[in-house]
């Protein structure tokens, strides 16, 4: 096979004029181990676990039973008054989004229009028409009970369990029983559309639905709108839960849960680990405030690191299967390395998706250690899922707010589970205990599980 | 300097039809796509017509394999997995040998897949208590599983046209699904655009699909009063700008454009069907459900888009509205497009095919847009049909009824989706 990173030699982006550079000055995250990043980063080292028996419904005729539930977050808390009537018309996923949101803009030392309504800024410090949001989406299912009781008053002999039939004509008088902006609660968009409403985000936004890939998606593109001076500021992640029956159900029919473990939750996603069987669902959201680098200096911002690289790719074998030599993860790796101007062995910490089932572990693997051949055993693996499941949209912007923070504070969390390393996960990933980081360049990279599109990302300390 | 882009192939499946001539003569002939709704029985529901794509065969447009590899698609990535295979052939890329496939990819607006409401009902009544009225989970797992088909269940997810027509073409660039309702191919249009422009890709395949003709889209649609309710007349319910307007016409269907850089695509001698120039995209942050009085965000993205393109507003030649044939968002189209072009906005031509096409969702941006590409091939501009009342609101110049020949040489394609979504192309003949 022709060498991948020396085709991309003359990647990247010369065509942006006066190209800015862009810095992370905010992290806000919502997981199952904590509601903000150093909440949830602290339960990472301290090695806790969010994954249990799921509690929102009774899973226990499902094949996986278990998942990274959040069981405290009341959205109320992170808007403001007069917005506390719309809380009715979000869906879980879209709670999580405007949780994040708020979480990251406090972070950032940002006061947006929603800071202001609560009284916690005096004034806004915030061009809105220079702020923007890229936020990544799962395809969110409708609240099942929700629908279900409508469908529910459209059923033929309702009493008589055996024999009961939906009748498509008695729905066009059912479907009254649904509140009349039920289709605005599922929408993919809206999880961007109330973030922009209540923080004022009025340049451009988008919202990229490619399954676990999305963060990395929507990081990598709101980073493109800053570099050509689109925008100065972008809230940008996704958001996604896995805590509903339909999300439960549809990879168990697809064989990728973890089902063996039923009994053990925390201990049943087990990435890169001998015995792992599978992911496990979990809910969380992730949103980072990139910002031009000039901007977040003129402000005082505190920066966390700047995003130097982002690479893209497709898995082009098979849309639902991942490749086993990995080889869309290392295109887009390959290219955001290219595009960050730095080589393999500039890298000093990996954060692949590792979300615990065979192939997929496997396939990361391999294209790490293609690339960086026998450096592998040197550099650091972090990985989450072990602790907080796979939360689809969302996942890639949690990992990439914990690694940020792994190179701030000097440690790096182990990976839940991974017990025994997996000699065809041959790679360095983080066991047992934290570990101190000393690590400047970190690569990150994921990919859609369903579809096959790929992300990745290189973001480097910068030294405050 | 910034890399030009052009567009070298087109491709679409609508309502009026399965290839680009048709669809465009009768767009031309003013004829509408719109008939009671076939798909499914939608007697009782309050709106009982839609604009379908009818007798839609996968097969023609794929080889055996293709087929035997690709026919597990969902309704609507079957759609676009046969406009990308026209726009492919008709960029004449199935000649091309040497493409690099890592730097080419796909930036689709694609939509979900219906969902297998059929069954999905089934496991829901089966698990309602009906005694306690809540549903039982439990009960619910043990219908869902045994119904629930694993490869319908997996193609519903947005990205899935995406990855179907990556694998078709064999393509290893970046890959992106956006969804911003009913601008979603307009924003991946300008994303792609983006893309190519600032050195991510040299080919992109760029468009939208959706189908949300099903009971629940229609449901959704229904419950929130945006759909015209004038079941006694289907064809003339799509009226855009008009008085007696009463909700938009839902549609169904795909639109592919290739894009390529400049010299990517006259080095392999391709044809240049018309040059992207604009791209202009906003939030307008201020309600779920409604538009920004003022069309503040409107107004921002088409400023945007045309400065993008550094071309003077008396240069647009016409304007492919967005034009839903809702209250609402044809008034403050209107607004926003007397915001940009002040005293001259009289003089600009503007159309909206939804009146003959529907609204195709996530796919009207690829589709309108790919309109105004034949416009400037033809020199002719489609009409607004069913325009009959005048409206105060709308006081522009929207070609009713009638095709118009003009000299067609820049139009900007609007697309503003639920949610505050705003995104303007502008696309110009390519000299």
């Amino acid at each position: 096979m022709p060498d991948l990173a020396a085709s991309f030699a003359n990647e990247g982006t010369e065509a942006i004029m006066n190209k800015k550079r862009v810095v992370i000055t905010g992290l806000g995250v919502a997981t199952p181990v904590g509601i903000g990043i150093d909440e949830t980063f602290d339960a990472l080292v301290e090695k806790k676990s969010g994954v249990r028996r799921i509690e929102a419904f009774d899973p226990s005729s499902f094949a996986s039973q278990v998942g990274g539930e959040i069981h405290e977050l009341n959205v109320g808390d992170f808007i403001f008054k007069k917005y506390k009537r719309l809380a009715k018309v979000m869906a879980r996923d879209i709670e999580l989004a405007v949780a994040a949101a708020y979480l990251a803009i406090r972070d950032g030392g940002l006061k947006s229009k929603c800071l202001v309504e609560r009284g916690e800024a005096d004034a806004v410090n915030i061009d809105s028409t220079r702020f923007g949001a890229n936020i990544g989406a799962g395809l969110i299912c409708a609240d099942l009970s929700e629908l279900a009781e409508a469908l529910s008053k459209a059923a033929e002999n309702p009493e008589d369990r055996g024999n009961r039939r939906f009748s498509l004509s008695k729905w066009g008088e059912a479907m009254r029983n649904l509140t009349p902006l039920w289709l605005l609660k599922f929408l993919p968009n809206m999880l961007a559309c109330h973030v922009t409403i209540v923080h004022d985000c009025q340049a451009p936004s988008n919202t990229i639905t490619c399954g676990e890939a999305s963060s990395h998606l929507a990081i990598g593109e709101a980073f493109r709108t800053i570099q050509r001076g689109a925008a100065d500021i972008c809230i940008c992640g996704g958001a996604e839960s896995k805590i509903n029956p339909m999300a439960l159900l549809r990879p168990a029919l697809w064989g990728r849960m973890a089902t063996n473990r039923n009994d053990a939750p925390a201990q049943a996603c087990r990435p890169f680990d001998s015995d792992r069987g599978g992911m496990v669902v979990g809910e969380g959201g992730g949103l980072l405030i990139l910002e031009e680098y000039e901007h977040a200096k003129a402000r005082g911002a505190k920066i966390y690191g700047e995003v130097c690289g982002f690479g893209a790719s497709q898995n082009n074998s098979n849309w639902f299967k991942p490749q086993a030599d990995g080889r869309a993860l290392r295109i887009a790796a390959e290219k955001a390395m290219a595009d960050a101007g730095v080589k393999t062995d500039e890298i000093d910490v990996l954060n692949p998706f590792g979300v615990g089932t065979r192939e997929h572990d496997a396939g990361e693997a391999a294209a790490i250690r293609t690339m960086f051949g026998a450096r592998t055993s040197q550099i650091p693996v972090i990985a989450t899922k072990g602790a907080i499941g796979n939360n689809g949209a969302g996942s890639g912007a949690i990992d990439i707010a914990v690694v940020v923070k792994a190179m701030e504070r000097g440690v790096a969390p182990p990976s839940l589970n991974t017990d025994t390393l997996d000699p065809d996960c041959d790679i360095n990933v983080i066991r047992n205990d934290p570990i101190d980081l000393r690590a400047k360049t970190a690569l990150t990279f994921a990919g859609a599980m369903s579809g096959g599109q790929t992300g990745a990302l290189v973001i480097r300390r910068i030294e405050s | 300097m910034s890399r030009r882009v052009v567009v070298t192939g087109i491709g679409w499946i609508t309502p009026l039809g399965h290839d680009i001539e048709q669809t465009w003569r009768r767009v031309l002939n003013g004829e509408s796509g719109v008939s009671p709704t076939m798909i499914f029985d939608a007697k009782t529901f309050p709106t009982t017509f839609s604009s379908q794509v009818k007798d839609f065969d996968l097969k023609k447009y794929l080889s055996p394999e293709e087929y035997e590899e690709h026919k597990s698609v969902s309704r609507q990535a079957g759609f676009a997995v046969a406009a990308a295979k026209m726009a492919w052939k008709n960029a004449g890329l199935d000649q091309f040998g040497a493409l690099d496939r890592t730097h080419a990819g796909i930036y689709l607006g694609g939509g979900e897949g219906p969902l297998d409401f059929g069954n999905f009902a089934k496991a829901a009544i089966e698990g309602w208590d009906y005694e306690t009225n809540h549903l039982d989970s439990k009960r619910w797992a043990e219908v869902a599983a045994a119904c629930l088909h694993a490869e319908t269940e997996a193609e519903q997810d947005p990205n899935m046209a995406a990855g179907h027509i990556s694998t078709l073409f064999g393509l290893e660039g970046p890959s992106f699904n956006t969804l911003t309702a009913c601008a979603a191919s307009t924003q991946a249009i300008g994303e792609a655009t983006n893309m190519i422009r600032y050195g991510d890709a040299d080919v992109m395949i760029s468009g939208g699909c959706h189908s949300m003709i099903h009971p629940l889209g229609v449901t959704g649609f229904n419950l929130l009063t945006a759909l015209s309710n004038r079941n006694d007349s289907p064809t003339t319910a799509s009226r855009p700008f008009d008085r007696t307007r009463d909700g938009f016409v839902l549609g169904e269907g795909a639109g592919m454009l290739i894009l390529e850089e400049l010299s990517h695509a006259q080095k392999r001698g391709a044809t240049i069907l018309a040059e992207i120039v604009g791209y202009g995209s906003t939030a307008d942050a201020f309600r779920i459900t409604d538009i920004h009085e003022d069309a503040r965000g409107g107004i921002a993205a088409m400023r945007m888009a045309i400065q993008d393109a550094g071309v003077s507003l008396t240069d647009i030649d016409y304007i492919s509205a967005h034009g839903t044939g809702t209250a609402e968002n044809d008034k403050i189209e209107t607004k926003a497009i007397r915001g940009v072009f002040g005293d001259h906005a009289p003089n600009v031509p503007i159309s909206s095919v939804k009146s003959m096409m529907g609204h195709l969702i996530a796919a009207a941006g690829a589709c309108e847009l790919i309109t105004c590409i034949l416009a400037i091939r033809d020199q002719v501009l489609p009409p607004t049909t069913n325009y009959e009342n005048p409206d105060p609101l709308c006081d522009l110049d929207y070609i009713p009824n009638q095709k118009r020949e003009a000299n067609v040489r820049t139009c900007l394609s609007n697309s503003f989706g639920f949610g505050g979504q705003n995104d303007t192309l502008v696309i110009r003949s390519f000299e």
